[in-house]
């Protein structure tokens, strides 16, 4: 057999690409790195954060697995908040400011701790080919580098436009360069594109802001951090501010509309309704009188101050106009204006559930570069893509996630059927089973399976294994008691006096009764962990609705394990309508499942569907 | 893996009717109707009776264990005398025990397929049940969405995809400048659809035993011998005719047994355009039922056709009046001429139809809306509770609209977000 040089190249050091190398290299595959230059890995393109709802669930999710974000950003984090603390445990997101630099070093000391991880400066130019299969990249000096699996996860490199104003020039982030001949190469793979926007606000100098006048916001009293692992906070702690625009900010935009890129008709990308541009804002929303505008801190060692809300592609003047209209803002210094881009994605639904492009072997996308926006959403792709890259190269079996076990599996199903038509984001409201996919159960979901796909470390299994014994202990003492409706008023815990005995994860499902209570009944439960109590009580809270949707889980697994194979042949079913012959032609569902979700299914459709297969596979064993 | 139960035999008055039933708890809802079952695959005879110890009928039980019946799952079947109201109530029955739900169209094939009980030559046959379970469903859809119905429909679907995104919005937007306590608007919202739907299913129960049957509508133009043709066919004087055009000014119905099926005759206004205010309206409301009714029977003296009811396949069309005429192919209702023609013509295409689901489907209906019902109350009472209960009140809610989908149609996250993105500025 030929020896390639790797078997695995992920082209790409942002989020995408050091958690796809990095899971690569723990699946035990020969990785390669390759970055324009190392202080390019884990840069913070956007805002200095990381997780939030839905997203801080993603963070815990690739840490379950034992991949990287969920550590340096414990690392880096210099104001730590659990959003929805007051709310239902199923919706509370962790979040964290985070130091750039810090998460930055942090990130590349991960990549070369990493013995089976190569760190190659340069630039991947174009793609080695052969007969549909990726064997290896060529470096922007002609070097090539031989491999059987690619993952590129290269951004906003696709045609990218920055915008500031009226001005316009080609370019990915600010400063690098787009490649044309690689953006070439996947326009020769016919995969189909769409174009989307993002906008960054201008990033200010803190030392010319007026902090005393703003109210501030700080971190929690108890931080809660990403890791399983992590135990404190490491770096120094800080507060964010917070202030507003007011009715004169909101003038000088109306006044300038014309300037904008966004509003000059020079940007045709759609960008995405959940994070607009402050003159989309001001424009959509007339009658609000004020816009709030975080003022994120980029980290311990530098002045310079992120203020998220207010992004924009108006020319440098007019940001400096609208900047110094605000409270606290009055004298600010712009460090660097805030600009648009425009780029090219490769619509998901041409890849698979392993996130490799259907049509070519050894090829997997990953990131930005699939129509999804965020850094948690990147490197929870790369961690799929990575896996998968290591296990296609190495001829192991895929690793898929399902809708069922977390919420990198509701993105992926949501990707690769659905299409995006605005930059994808992750939202808590996009998992239909969100009360057993939480944040805090991450590893009991999904540790196993790291552990199986042999993704997970030994310092991880141990700490897993200890909590999930210290977890069954504490269930076994609450399963076992055996309490009278008189006994458990006895504790303090009002319930129907029905004559019925509960045992203590009865109590626990009541959202009032406390842990604390119990202990009264069963000493040994005095021992117990603070974390094991809580999590208990997060399982004992959604028990009644988890067992509810169990049905729904059940079904949902079967129509999964039903797979469509690749050249199923949809417009040859009888009886099916011309139009969702259409539909499952262009989206390809690889399961039964993706395909009940294709809007107009019906019933009886997925009958035919399921009985050709049938016919297929008996045809096959015959 | 819920247990599904569905009439098996072809609807409509016939000697016997069979019942299937087949799941887990197929053979305890078989004893709660029968008190006990008999050995496997043997037939037993049983009296059935519902919940409250009302005798509903005698019958034929047979018991199948799993791996030995159709689908490969434990099995029931009644054989019940072939009565609509007898299957009717026996189906309500099955409706209200726990864990069961009718099945959908196709379902026990498919359950039989999943289990490996059907040969090549059977899933074959199976794309022939596909094109007439369309053909109901299409139906069906027009039926619901067509007027004042179409309208509540829509107004429940926005208020529950709004009370949903107000709580998805204070749970996904915690940071953002979006209310903290949108409870009170939630409660409004779930109450109103609430009680609509409360309104509704006491409506469709007493409409039930009417409205059971095919619909067929008779139309043509004025005085063209429409009521005529619905004396016939009902054999007593139900509307009025007389040789004034535009005599019948509202929409007649007579329920009769067209060889053993129930079906429902609307005798439409005659289709004109006219001055006259109320007959307007007359003329209006027979083009709406004309359009959803399950079969057309278009009525002309000439070739002229009635401008704006397109005919749909299978629809029929006679030439009236041939004792006038002489046409030799026409009908007759004075001399009798061709009328057993137009009744074996409309039971040929409603046995035809009657390969859908006509009963179940509304019984369906009733119970998406029973159900739906239940959840909403306990959305309302989690989301009372206030904030820190929002997801579980999302999830009551969710699982309310997925009720409900049947009705409404489908919600999935995307309106709930559009909704969101609309409402709220977001974006910090």
């Amino acid at each position: 057999m030929k020896h390639e040089a790797y078997d695995v190249i992920v082209i790409g050091g942002g989020h995408a690409g050091a958690d796809a190398a990095h899971a690569s290299a723990r699946m035990g595959a020969r990785t390669a790195l390759v970055t324009m230059s190392e202080s390019g890995i884990g840069v913070m393109s956007c805002n200095p954060a990381i997780g939030g709802l839905g997203k801080g669930h993603l963070v815990r999710e690739i840490d379950a697995l034992d991949g990287v974000m969920g550590r340096v950003a414990d690392r880096a984090g210099i104001q730590f908040r659990l959003l929805n603390r007051r709310k239902g445990p199923a919706v509370q997101g962790p979040r964290a400011q985070a130091d750039r630099e810090l998460y930055r070093a942090a990130m590349l000391a991960e990549m070369k701790a990493q013995p089976l991880l190569d760190i190659v400066s340069g630039e991947v130019v174009d793609l080695d080919m052969d007969s549909g299969r990726v064997t290896g990249v060529i470096l922007a000096d002609g070097s090539r580098i031989t491999t059987r699996a690619v993952v590129l996860t290269t951004g906003t490199f696709l045609r990218g436009v920055i915008h500031v104003g009226d001005e316009r020039r080609s370019g990915g982030r600010m400063g690098d360069k787009a490649s044309e001949r690689l953006a070439a190469r996947i326009d020769a793979l016919g995969l189909p594109l769409g174009r989307l926007k993002t906008g960054t606000p201008p990033r200010i100098d803190g030392r010319t802001i007026d902090w005393d006048r703003l109210e501030r916001q700080p971190g929690d009293d108890n931080p809660v951090l990403f890791s399983f692992l992590s135990g404190a906070p490491a770096a120094r702690q800080v507060s964010c501010a917070i202030t507003h625009t007011n009715g004169r900010t909101h003038e000088i935009i109306k006044e300038n509309l014309h300037r904008s890129a966004m509003y000059g008709g020079r940007i045709d990308g759609v960008g995405p309704r959940y994070c607009p541009s402050i003159e989309d804002k001001v424009v959509r929303f007339a009658d609000k009188e004020s816009h709030q505008i975080f003022l994120e801190p980029e980290g311990l060692n530098t002045y310079l101050v992120y203020p998220n809300g207010i992004s924009t592609s108006l020319p440098p003047s007019v940001q400096e106009d609208y900047v110094h209209s605000v409270v606290g803002l009055e004298t600010a210094r712009i460090e660097q204006p805030g600009y648009a881009i425009e780029y090219d994605y490769v619509d998901p639904r041409a890849l698979d559930l392993t996130l490799r492009v259907r049509d070519c072997e050894g090829l997997f996308l990953a990131g930005q570069i699939n129509g999804t926006t965020g850094y948690e959403e990147a490197a929870a792709q790369g961690v799929v893509a990575g896996l998968n890259a290591a296990q296609a190269a190495r001829g192991g079996d895929p690793v898929t996630f399902s809708r069922a076990d977390s919420y990198i599996g509701v993105m992926i199903d949501d990707l690769t059927t659905r299409g995006v038509v605005e930059p994808y984001r992750m939202f808590t409201s996009r998992a239909e089973f969100r009360l057993s996919l939480r944040a805090d159960n991450a590893d009991q979901r999904l540790t196993p399976v790291g552990l199986k796909a042999g993704c997970v470390g030994e310092t991880r299994r141990t700490v897993f294994e200890r909590k999930m014994e210290a977890l069954g202990a504490a269930r076994g003492l609450l399963e076992s008691m055996n309490l009278t409706p008189k006994e458990v008023r006895g504790l303090g815990i009002e319930v129907a006096q029905d004559g019925s005995r509960r045992n203590g994860m009865d109590l626990l499902a009541f959202p009032q009764t406390t842990f604390d209570q119990l202990v009264g009944a069963a000493s040994e439960l005095g021992n117990v962990t603070p974390e094991i109590r809580a999590q208990v009580k997060n399982d004992a809270i959604y028990a009644n609705y988890i067992e509810r949707q169990k049905q729904d889980v059940a079904v949902l697994r079967r129509e999964e394990e039903t797979q469509i194979p690749l050249d199923f042949d949809f417009q040859a079913l009888n009886g099916l309508s011309n139009e969702l012959k259409m539909k499952l032609t262009a989206t390809r569902p690889v399961n039964l499942a993706q395909a009940g979700r294709i809007d107009g299914m019906t019933p009886a459709a997925m009958t035919l569907i399921l009985s050709r297969l049938r016919q297929v596979a008996q045809s096959k064993s015959a | 893996m819920d247990t599904i139960f569905a009439l098996a035999s072809a609807p409509g008055k016939a000697g016997v009717a069979v019942v299937r039933i087949s799941g887990p708890a197929a053979w305890s809802a078989g004893r709660a109707l029968a008190g006990t079952l008999p050995a496997p695959r043997q037939a037993g005879l049983r009296r059935l009776h519902d919940h409250g110890g009302g005798f509903l009928d005698e019958a034929l039980v047979l018991a199948f264990e799993a791996g030995r019946s159709f689908t490969g799952e434990e099995s029931v079947e009644l054989h019940l005398h072939g009565s609509a109201a007898i299957v009717q109530a026996v189906l309500k029955e099955l409706a209200a025990e726990s864990g069961l739900r009718p099945a959908e169209p196709g379902e026990f094939t498919r359950r039989a397929m999943e289990n490996g009980r059907l040969d090549l030559a059977q899933v074959e046959a199976l794309a022939d049940l596909i094109e007439a379970e369309t053909e109901a469903q299409r139906q069906q859809a027009l039926r619901v969405f067509a007027g004042a119905l179409g309208d509540k429909v829509a107004r429940w679907r926005a208020d529950l995809v709004r009370a949903a995104s107000l709580l998805e919005a204070v749970m996904d937007f915690a940071d953002e400048e979006v209310p903290t306590d949108v409870s009170p608007e939630v409660i409004e919202l779930i109450d109103r659809v609430q009680h609509a739907l409360e309104t509704e299913v006491r409506g469709f129960e007493s409409a039930e035993r009417v409205r059971s049957g095919f619909e067929i509508a008779i139309v043509g133009a004025p005085n063209v011998g429409k009521s005529t043709l619905l004396n016939t066919l009902a054999g007593r004087d139900a509307a009025i005719t007389s040789e004034v055009a535009g005599t019948t000014r509202d929409v007649i119905e007579v329920r009769i047994d067209l060889g053993g099926l129930a079906v429902t005759i609307l005798d439409t206004a005659g289709l004109r355009e006219t001055e006259d205010r109320v007959e307007a309206l007359g003329v209006a409301r027979a083009r709406d039922r004309a359009e959803r009714a399950d079969l057309r029977v278009f009525l002309s003296e000439q070739d002229e056709a009635p401008d704006d009811i397109a005919a749909r396949p299978g629809d029929l069309s006679y030439r009236t009046k041939a004792d006038l005429t002489g046409d030799g192919k026409g009908i007759s209702a004075r001399t009798g001429q061709g009328i057993e023609r137009v009744v074996s013509d409309i039971r040929a295409a409603l046995v035809d139809r009657a390969a859908g689901a006509g009963l179940v489907t509304r019984e369906r209906h009733r119970l998406a809306m029973t159900h739906g019902i239940e959840r909403l109350r306990a959305a309302a009472d989690v989301v009372r509770q206030g904030p820190e209960m929002y997801d579980i009140g999302a999830e009551e809610l969710r699982s309310a609209i997925r009720r409900l989908d049947s009705v409404i149609g489908r919600v999935d996250v995307d309106s709930v977000l559009d909704e969101i993105f609309s409402s709220f500025c977001l974006g910090k």
